[in-house]
């Protein structure tokens, strides 16, 4: 099973792409997952006129399966200079857009989890100064059924309990920490259920904004977030020099319930 | 990559070979691992039995991930008789597996069966308990409890992944609770140990008799520990014990059977290798897609399930040792 995974994706890396690059008129515009959701997904996320390129410096790495399809773990980074936005699409999701991502003064990269509906492209479409939309991705495998199954404290009620509480913790100095040169890496974890609003009579409830300001209130990063992030969400920043902290954390969710929260 | 790609062709051919000396009488077979021929236009699971012991046998599956070319048997089995009937170790992944299973024991002994045990609450231990009806079946009462919660997505898992050698396979539950202790039946007397650390419940049956240990989930030999509902120090807390217990041969549920403490040192390695790195790893600030993508002992890459079944172990356990890190700071 493997092998043959391993081969499709040394076709998709070595054979397909100079293909498809070299006759961009194909139904798929290029993508290299051979995606029917690519072009309209485009269309709906950025719009008619949004000029894209499929580009390998857009790395979004996740695991080749998923074993617990309501926590797929997925990390975007990019070398790109200049990048004002990151959007990550799930081309095969009920609800496809995942959440959007403003660096301002952070790295522009993200960790996050999110739920999986069934094996699918995930995407990383990396807005530069130019205006031009980047997009890389990776294909994660799945027996299904991440969006449409309540998480545990939906399940047993416990989410009242700890809704909007936030625990994290910056990581300086950790050269340790692989695949980046970042000198500082934000981890936070805040406890929502963030509801589809696919499971019977469960209405969405989701986090849908997050800010984090350094010690001097200047805003460092920016993000929306959507129903598809898994429960109690964990997110990774990461940033080119430590920030003065302590860091605040505020946000919203879409019933208007605040988080405001401090890191050290 | 080349390499990767032709080494499941060899694998193919070795237990081709390895099958051959299994079609002689059982009484040849002791010493022989007798990997099963698997015939999937048949969907026979070309179960064996291969004496341990005087009236002992283990049922060996093959040392692999789930996959419907190996008909998603990856366990082994047992059956011991006793003179007053057969103790079945656990049923297998299907319906059909627990028929085909019945059917070898009956070729095997005229005794008829007594009593089914398992060992802890995974599906592959107890998805063939359909064959076994009118069969007393045993297992512990946290063991009773987590099938009962885990019974209806383990059908559904397991047809996704092995698809028509599930065909009718419903979960039938346990009938009766066994606790830790002595266990006697007929000229037989055993010695159940119950641990925990795989499961929330992990049975350990000893054949008083002949030594033979059927040590469940908490050994695996030659193969990536499974963690769905692992505890990795409470686990690693359990061999310690297991390791004072001196067993001579030791029946795993996964991997080759062996003597001795080969496969609890190789399970012990793991797991410490798991809890020591994951607990730097979640300390540092990494995410689990640098967990994902770290370099192991060279060691365990040798072993099977290699890395589909570390892609699950980070998934089950990599988030308690992130909360463990990001949680004793201050929240609100």
């Amino acid at each position: 099973m493997l092998p043959r995974r391993l081969l499709l994706s040394a076709c998709a890396a070595l054979l397909c792409l100079p293909v498809l690059a070299a006759a961009p008129n194909d139904s798929f515009e290029g993508d290299p997952f051979q995606s029917f959701q690519w072009p309209e997904l485009k269309k709906e996320f950025l719009g008619r006129g949004a000029r894209t390129q499929f580009d390998a410096r857009v790395k979004v790495q996740g695991p080749t399966f998923a074993e617990d399809p309501m926590n797929v773990p997925i990390t975007v980074s990019t070398d790109l200079p200049g990048v004002q936005r990151i959007v990550v699409l799930v081309d095969r999701n009920p609800i496809r857009k995942v959440l959007e991502l403003q660096p301002l003064a952070a790295q522009p990269a993200v960790s996050f989890r999110f739920k999986l509906e069934q094996a699918s492209p995930v995407r990383a479409l990396v807005q530069t100064a130019d205006g031009l939309w980047h997009v890389g991705g990776t294909w994660v495998d799945s027996a299904g059924g991440g969006c449409t199954v309540s998480g545990a404290t939906r399940a047993d009620g416990s989410w009242t309990q700890t809704l909007g509480q936030v625990s994290g913790r910056v990581f300086a100095g950790q050269a340790s920490t692989p695949g980046g040169d970042s000198a500082a890496r934000l981890r936070v974890r805040i406890m929502h259920p963030m509801d589809t609003g696919l499971v019977g009579g469960i209405p969405a409830f989701y986090v849908s904004k997050l800010s984090v300001r350094d010690a001097a209130d200047r805003e460092l990063l920016r993000i929306q977030t959507f129903e598809p992030v898994s429960e109690n969400p964990v997110f990774s920043f990461d940033f080119a020099k430590p920030p003065p902290g302590p860091l605040r954390i505020t946000g919203v969710d879409n019933n208007g319930n605040r988080i405001n929260s401090t890191v050290e | 990559m080349t390499r990767t790609a032709t080494l499941p062709g060899a694998l193919v051919l070795a237990a081709a070979l390895l099958a051959v000396p299994a079609q002689q009488p059982v009484s040849a077979q002791q010493g022989q691992a007798a990997a099963p021929q698997v015939n999937m236009a048949r969907l026979d699971y070309g179960l064996k039995a291969r004496a341990l012991a005087d009236g002992v046998y283990v049922v060996e599956g093959a040392n692999a991930d789930f996959t419907p070319a190996n008909g998603c048997n990856i366990i082994n089995t047992g059956f011991i008789t006793t003179g007053a009937g057969v103790l079945v170790i656990n049923t297998g992944t299907s319906r059909l597996y627990g028929e085909q299973l019945r059917a070898l024991i009956a070729r095997t002994t005229p005794e008829p069966v007594a009593q089914v045990i398992h060992l802890n609450l995974h599906p592959d231990y107890f998805l063939g308990n359909q064959a076994f009806a009118g069969v007393p079946i045993t297992a512990t009462a946290a063991t009773r409890a987590g099938m009962q919660r885990e019974a209806a997505s383990y059908e559904t898992n397991l047809y996704r992944l092995c698809g028509d050698w599930m065909k009718g396979t419903e979960a039938r539950l346990p009938t009766q609770t066994i606790g830790p202790g002595p266990l006697r039946i007929g000229q037989r007397e055993f010695e159940l140990r119950e641990y925990r650390g795989h499961t929330g419940s992990d049975l350990v049956l000893i054949d008083k008799t002949s030594g033979v240990a059927f040590v469940g989930g908490l050994v695996f030999a030659d193969r990536v520990p499974t963690t769905p509902h692992a505890d990795p120090k409470a686990w690693l807390a359990a061999l310690d014990s297991l390791a004072g217990l001196k067993l001579g041969t030791v029946v795993p549920s996964h991997g080759p059977v062996h003597q001795g403490t080969r496969g609890l040192q190789q399970t012990r390695d793991f797991l410490r290798w798991l809890d020591t790195s994951f607990t730097q790893w979640a300390s540092q600030g990494w995410e689990m897609n640098d967990v994902l993508r770290a370099a192991p002992p060279e060691a365990f890459t040798r072993w099977a399930a290699w890395p589909a079944e570390y892609t699950r172990n980070v998934a089950h356990l990599y988030p308690g040792y992130e909360r463990a890190a990001l949680q004793p700071r201050r929240s609100p």
